[in-house]
Parts: structure tokens; sequence; C-alpha cells
């Protein structure tokens, strides 16, 4: 075997490995053939790993196993969490990833600086500051996700324009660089404005717009990766990265679609912070309340139910309940549908995970746009945790904030339940017209214990 | 590796409109899972991380280069595992449920 028979061994498994990986992205279009794809996915792995270890120019084995098994001993626990600290685990995840790259773009430019021609120079460049602000913008993710860090956004005078001159700084050196290379003082420059750039990114977030800014970060670390592929001339990272690149992009344009609302708006307009003048003159407004059995008694009489969960179910951690209160109702006959917003809870299909993972057949799940016709035949919308996605301002009042944004249209179905902590407005400070209507039945109380009491009423009843 | 500009450049294009269209197709039901899949595929950023390691140029590349593969590669177990418990979670009701 001569060496460059390696060379065409290792490039027939990356190029096996590309086709495996858009096969397994291709089998996620449906929930029978997706562990499929994961399978794929995993193959793929394992050829472009094993491949790359013949590279001749491997010396030391010794420590690449070192590093292979400890990266194994912490993604375990990673592949370990619960379905409730998915959205922060991809964060971190996210971070890990950017992490990499960046590191390899720093080494390479370490190592090659003198030769580097231009083009890779400014690919390397690009590396480096998406990379860079992608590390701390998702670690800040995670530590709004995690609560570690306050929700809140936080904002300050001149924010926006601190930022784009930091940003604009890390440009300059990148083309400074790029025109001359040898400038190693300037490097490490560069990639410290980049970190400190991802995290004055995502500070102004709240957490209603994680979902947005976790698939935006997302592609970010997918076209960083990408262009990590052009810097050390490996077609398969060129690859992967793009299909990473656009997953993340297209999930960021759905995000923001559901939230009408564009990329730069999530981004720069510190959503959140609003009016605190729309509360006043609507006190005399009178909501109707209820409690658990008549609840109860409401739900059983009804031939169609449609709950709307939201992120509060997920902070509940009400979700088996949900699904007990599901059993109760469907074996009395009740026809019980899920109707899931894109944007409910804090990453895109963080519902559908959990109530899979409360066991809930997932063709009872529907979309947005599969449900809304439903709600004018729905007997009763329990709305548990939700409430921006719900709110009918969106689609009559003008002067509303979140004007514009496609919800659900519980306010259509003949009773209306919403199981809430008290009347305190929504996340993003936004009255809710929903709860003043007649035929709204305010549930107050923990979504856990009040679904709880429901289903206690259902099934322990006697009737 | 010889890997022209242009050639790249090619290859990020047909990716990048491949990813696009296999995407779109994927149910807003996995979403999740999606994530967390392509961001076990995005690790395979962990091949550049081992040559790195391997050649033995400079410390500098041996240290960065294995926390490099260290970050990779629990990207890539965890993010498979996680994948997979997700996805064996989904099920239908049309299967006789256990009474």
């Amino acid at each position: 075997m001569t060496n460059i028979s390696f060379e065409t061994v290792i490039e027939v498994t990356y190029l096996v490995a590309s086709a495996l990986f858009i096969l397994s992205l291709k089998w996620m279009s449906s929930p029978t053939t997706a562990r499929r794809g994961i399978f794929a996915g995993e193959i793929g792995m394992l050829l472009a790993i094993c491949g790359t270890l013949l590279h001749r120019g491997i010396v030391d084995y010794r420590t690449i196993a070192i590093a292979l098994a400890l990266g194994t001993i912490i993604g375990i626990p990673l592949g370990r969490v619960a379905m409730t600290a998915v959205p922060q685990r991809t964060a971190l995840s996210h971070a890990f990833g950017a992490l990499c790259v960046t590191l390899v773009g720093t080494t390479e430019y370490y190592i090659n600086t003198p030769g580097a021609k231009s083009f890779a120079m400014a690919v390397l460049c690009v590396e480096v500051i998406l990379g860079g602000l992608t590390i701390t913008g998702s670690l800040m993710a995670a530590g709004k996700l995690q609560e570690i860090l306050p929700q809140r956004p936080l904002t300050y005078k001149g924010q926006n324009l601190v930022n784009f001159a930091l940003l604009g700084v890390a440009v300059v050196i990148a083309i400074i660089l790029v025109m001359n290379p040898a400038h190693k003082e300037l490097f490490p420059i560069m990639v410290a404005i980049a970190v400190a750039f991802g995290v004055l990114l995502v500070i102004p977030i709240g957490g209603a717009d994680m979902p947005t800014v976790i698939s935006l970060l997302n592609s970010y670390a997918g076209l960083s990766a990408a262009a990590m592929g052009f810097v050390v001339g490996n077609k398969l990272l060129i690859i992967a990265g793009a299909l990473d690149g656009s997953s993340g992009m297209i999930l960021s344009i759905v995000m923001s679609k559901a939230m009408n609302r564009s990329f730069t708006n999530v981004l720069f307009g510190a959503f959140g912070q609003v009016q605190p003048a729309a509360a006043a003159g609507q006190e005399t407004r009178t909501t109707r309340s209820a409690t658990a059995d008549e609840a109860a008694a409401i739900l059983a009489a009804a031939n169609k139910v449609v709950i709307v969960p939201g992120y509060g179910m997920a902070v509940a951690q009400a979700q088996h309940k949900v699904r007990e209160l599901y059993d109760a109702l469907t074996k009395r006959g009740v026809d019980v549908k899920f109707a899931i917003h894109p944007v409910a809870g804090r990453m895109p299909g963080h519902m559908n995970v959990l109530l899979a993972e409360a066991d809930i057949p997932y063709d009872r799940l529907a979309d947005m746009e599969d449900i809304n016709g439903d709600f004018p035949q729905t007997d009763v919308a329990l709305v548990i945790g939700a409430n921006d996605v719900t709110n009918p301002a969106a689609r009559e009042d003008k002067g509303s904030p979140i004007y514009g944004m496609p919800i659900l249209d519980v306010d259509k179905a003949r009773t209306v339940m919403v199981i809430k902590r008290s009347m305190s407005p929504g996340f993003a400070g936004i009255d809710n017209p929903l709860y003043y209507m007649d035929r709204t039945l305010m549930l107050f109380g923990d979504a856990k214990g009040f679904v709880g009491n429901i289903v206690r009423e259902l099934t322990g009843g006697g009737h | 590796m010889g890997l022209s500009l242009l050639d790249g450049l090619f290859i990020f294009m047909l990716a990048g409109f491949i990813g696009f269209e296999v995407i779109r197709r994927v149910t807003p039901l996995l979403h999740t899972p999606l994530m967390s899949l392509t961001n076990a595929l995005d690790a395979i950023a962990v091949v550049g991380a081992i040559i790195l390691v391997g050649e033995r140029k400079s410390s500098l590349a041996t240290i960065l280069g294995s926390i490099a593969v260290v970050a990779a590669t629990s990207n890539i177990v965890g993010g498979f595992l996680i994948t997979d418990r997700m996805l064996r979670m989904f099920h239908t009701s049309r299967p006789a449920k256990k009474s």
C-alpha cells in the first residue's frame, strides 16, 4: 500500500459519510424513519473518524485517544439530561461546537501564518469571528435558559451602537490581517472582540425570544464549521457545516415568522421591556373563574377538547399530569388534541418533545396551521401556561406590540379555559383580552396541581 | 489536501441548497431532535482537530487541538444519544396501547 492510496481511502470515507449525513437529515422528515436517520449519521461519523485516523501525517495516536475518551466521558451525561433541560443542553452544545472550530482556526493561524493566501486568511477570520461569538453567545443563552442568568433582557442606552462598533473593529482587524497576515499581535484582539461581542449580543435578548436565538446560533455554528472546512481543505466539513448552517437558518426563519418579527428585530429589538401604560383603565374588566370540579364537569361533557400547552407547562413540569388528563378524557370518549404553536417553549419543537416524553401519541399533536380551522368546532380549548400565542390582540388590535403575529385561535372555541397562576401579564407584559371574554373561565393555580385536581375529579368522582 | 477556492465554493453552494430542500421537509414535530442531530453531525469538525493533534507540529497545536477534540467528541456522543432518546419517545396511538 502506498501513501497515495491511503489518501484515496480517506476521501472515499468522506464521500460515503457525506451521503450518509444527507440521508440522515432526509430521514428526519418523518417520525417513522427518523431513527434510521440517526443510525446513518452515526455510521457516517464513525467512517469519517476512522478514515481520518489513516491520515499519514498523524504520529501521535495516544493524545488523540485520550482526547476522544475524555470527550466521550463528557458527552454521555450531556446525552442523558432531562427533557426539560434540552434547550440549555442544545445551547451548550452550540458553544462546544464553536469552541472546537475556533480553537482549530486559531491554531491554523499560528502554524501557517507566513504562507497564508489572502482568501484562506479571510475565511479563517470568518471562522474565528463567527466561532468566537457563538461560543459566548451560546453560553449566555444556556445560562439564561438554566436561569443562572436573569431571563429579562438587559438593555442600556446606545447598546446597539456599542455592539456594532465592536463588530466593526473586529471586521477592520480581519481586513488588516487579510492584507498582511503577519500582524500576529492583532489576531488575539480580534478573537477577544468576537468573544465579547457574543456576550453583548445575547444580553438584551429575553427568554421568549430564545427559540429564534438558539436557531440563529445553530446556524452560526454551522457556518463557522463550513469556514473551517475551507481553511483545512476538508470537503466533508464544508458539507456538514453547510447542512447545519441551512438547518439553523430555516429554523430561525420559521421562528421569526411565527412571531411576525425579523431577525434584526429579535437581535436588536429587546422585546419584553414594554408598556406599563396599558394597565391603566382596564381594572374594571371582569373575569370569570372556576374550580377544578367545575372545569372537570365541563371537560367531561365535551366532545372535542384542544389543549394548548406553553412554556408555563414546562416550568411547572405538568406534562405528565396533562397526559393523565388526556387518558382520563380519552377513556370517556372525548376527542383530545394538542395545538402546538411554533414558538411555544424555549426552542423549536420543545413542546412536542415534552409531550412525547409524557407518552402522548404524536398523531394527537397538531401544528398551528392544521388545528386553527378546528377551533370553531371545539367545545373546550384548555390553555396551559401559554399566553401571547393565544392573544387575540395579535389578530385584531393594530396598536398591540404583537399585532400580526400568527396565533392559535382559541378564542373561537365554545368555551375557553386558561390555567394561570394569577392575572399578571405574560412575559412580554402584554394584556390578553382572551381572559375577559364571556366564554373564558380562568382556572387560577399551579398548572401541575390544577390539572392533577381535574384528573382526580374525572377519575375518582365515581360517575 | 488540494482544494481550490472555487471547488470549495461549489461544494458549499450545492450542500447549502440540498440542506435547504431536505430540511424544509422536516416536520415541525421533530424540530428539537433535528437541532440536536445537526449539532452532532456538525461536530465532524473533530476530524480537523484530530489531524492537528496527531501531527504534533507544536505544543500549542497539541493543547488547543486536544481541547477541540474533547469538545467536538462530547457533541458527537451527547448529540446522538439525546436525539435517539427523544425519537424513541415519539409513538402513535395506533398500535393497541397496554391496558
